[in-house]
């Protein structure tokens, strides 16, 4: 009882917070929105032969920026446990009776809930961008959000472990966070890829994820949607467990 | 063993420490340390930066693993039972661990939920703890406003609201002026005889007001655990300050004794100032040194720390 209250604390302070720091929400929506009508003006008249007929690049891009967004924030709320672990309210939760495998679920519910948020929030953005939601697929289409912010804040989580403090974050934007969201057809279809890499394409979860989501909102997919799911859901299940793991071993200097 | 695992939690004294060590790589934070702490006892640990006070206290809350060596804390062992020292202790660390975009009252509210209260104890509880440190009124401010008084009290208050078998605060008043740390004295105060108190600090004043006994540690290492007042008659004695006209020969008629010379006044260290004035003046006539004024000076916990700390402050 007491470890579904630790995760529920966990959840509801990160939540609480995304909705009262305002201009971090407006913060982090800026960069995805500009990517979002930059890229969808530029490419407007461009012909990418494996889109198929009435899917514009406009309408291929929302989930690629989309799952940027679930990317970024869900990678950066996990990493910020070191953060917390040093300076913050972790170390609080860390005395308290709360499992540690119980304040890694938390804490990667709550920052996956507040990338979700976003995520949703640019899914409706892009609807004036001439974007639109088939509402009676939307469930699927924040399943597989919920999917991505979960495997990513659980990476992040992951990451924190190995770091003493917060300057290896640099390292992990740049060598982790880009590459998989540059390999992964968030913004160019995989089958564009040369082989080889495509090949590693098919190693990211994000691809998956992307594509999941694609096939939700677009009805448009590269990879069978039942493996998109199967994948997305073993690969965060398999994350969260090592995350969970790993940090309930850590020590808090 | 003196205390085996079937003797029980019971019987155990709420803080033991045996050998503790930590290291940092090469440094040795934590030396050898072995203290226990009584039962409603509000126990001091003094040493000036970096003696290892705060690495011992995350040892006892079980955030840091020690070298080797033992500690319980609750009748538990921090290394092979985190989880029931976990739910018998509060803390409150060096630097704020507050969620400063929440109120006072919202932080208080995370911290009755992480223990497992029920919605009424958790109101009555944080009412209580928020009188207590004069709250009430601000409760609902958010905590960035705060001053830093403020902060500390509030962190003290979310300290004992899940009312812990055994607090740790490590430096509870520092950076706050003497009227707040007064208050927090005050406020701790209440709690001597029912809750285990363990703090660290740097002002000596405070362990000598506030603590039933004091610990001094200098380089990772205890250097000496006593009552304050105890602590100052065991390892100092008294001063007796004297002015003489002629004091070097003074000074070389008493060899023997522990004599310093300051402002051209003679210290002598003496176990009692009584018995010692009235040989002072015979071997003064002796001597024929003529004695212009004494006075008797008894230590304080600050020179036994200046002492045994080595100077450092
Ligand atoms: N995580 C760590 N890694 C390496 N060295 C550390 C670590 N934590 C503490 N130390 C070192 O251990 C020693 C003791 O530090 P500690 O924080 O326990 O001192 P302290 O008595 O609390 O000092 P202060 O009064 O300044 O708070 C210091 O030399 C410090 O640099
Ligand atoms: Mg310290």
């Amino acid at each position: 009882m007491s470890e579904i209250q630790g995760i529920y604390v966990l959840w509801l302070r990160d939540v609480k917070k995304f909705f009262r720091i305002k201009s971090r929400v407006i913060g982090s929506l800026g960069m995805p929105v500009f990517f979002l009508i930059f890229l969808s003006i530029g490419f407007r008249r461009a012909s990418i032969p494996s889109l198929p007929e009435g899917i514009s690049y406009g309408d291929f891009i929302v989930p690629g920026i989309v799952a940027m967004i679930l990317l970024f924030s869900g990678t950066f709320s996990g990493v910020s446990v070191v953060w917390d672990r040093q300076f913050g309210f972790l170390r609080e939760i860390m005395v308290s009776p709360v499992s540690r495998t119980a304040i890694a679920l938390g804490r990667t519910l709550g920052g996956a809930t507040t990338a979700l948020l976003q995520g949703l929030m640019l899914l409706i953005l892009s609807t004036f961008i001439g974007f639109s939601l088939p509402l009676t697929t939307m469930p699927l289409a924040i399943f597989s959000m919920f999917l991505i912010a979960m495997a990513f804040t659980g990476l992040g989580i992951l990451f924190s472990v190995f770091m003493r403090d917060v300057h290896g974050f640099q390292i992990i934007m740049n060598f982790f966070v880009f590459p998989i969201f540059l390999i992964s057809g968030t913004l160019f279809p995989i089958s564009e890829f040369p082989e080889p890499v495509a090949m590693i394409s098919k190693l990211n979860p994000l691809t998956y994820g992307v594509d999941a989501m694609r096939y939700a909102t677009l009805g448009f997919s590269e990879i069978d949607p039942v493996t998109d799911f199967a994948v997305l859901l073993l690969s965060t299940f398999c994350i969260l467990l090592t995350a969970s793991f790993l940090f309930s071993r850590t020590e808090v200097e | 063993m003196r205390i085996g695992l079937k003797a029980g939690a019971a019987e155990m004294k709420p803080i033991v420490v045996r050998e503790l060590i930590k290291e940092f790589g090469e440094l040795r934070a934590v030396d050898s340390v072995s203290f226990e702490v009584e039962e409603g006892e509000i126990f001091g640990l003094l040493g000036p930066n970096g003696a290892g006070k705060t690495t011992t206290i995350k040892i006892l809350v079980t955030l840091l693993k020690p070298t080797s060596g033992e500690a319980f804390v609750a009748g538990n062992n921090v290394l092979k039972n985190p989880g029931a020292v976990r739910k018998n202790i509060g803390v409150v660390f060096q630097d704020t661990t507050l969620e400063l975009d929440f109120t006072a009252r919202e932080n208080l509210d995370f911290h009755a939920r992480l223990y497992g209260m029920s919605k009424e104890e958790r109101k009555r509880r944080i009412e209580d703890v928020l009188s207590l440190v004069e709250l009430s009124e601000n409760a609902d401010q958010l905590v960035k406003n705060f001053s830093g008084g403020m902060k500390r009290r509030l962190e003290i208050a979310r300290g004992l609201l899940h009312v812990p078998k055994v607090l740790f605060l490590d430096e509870p008043t520092l950076g706050l002026d003497a009227r707040t740390r007064r208050r927090i004295w005050k406020y701790l105060e209440e709690f001597r005889g029912d809750t285990t108190i363990m703090l660290t600090t740097h002002y000596i004043e405070e362990a000598e007001k506030l603590c039933d006994r004091v610990a001094i540690m200098r380089k990772g290492r205890i250097v000496a655990v006593d009552r304050p007042e105890a602590l100052v008659k065991r390892l100092e004695g008294e001063r007796v300050m004297v002015i003489a006209e002629s004091a070097e020969k003074l000074r070389s008629a008493l060899k023997g004794f522990s004599i310093f010379e300051r402002n051209g006044k003679l210290e002598i260290f003496v176990n009692s100032a009584e018995q010692f004035i009235p040989k002072l003046f015979e071997i003064a006539r002796a001597n024929g040194v003529n004695i212009e004024e004494v006075s008797i000076k008894r230590a304080s916990l600050e020179d036994i720390y200046v002492k045994l700390t080595g100077g450092e402050v």
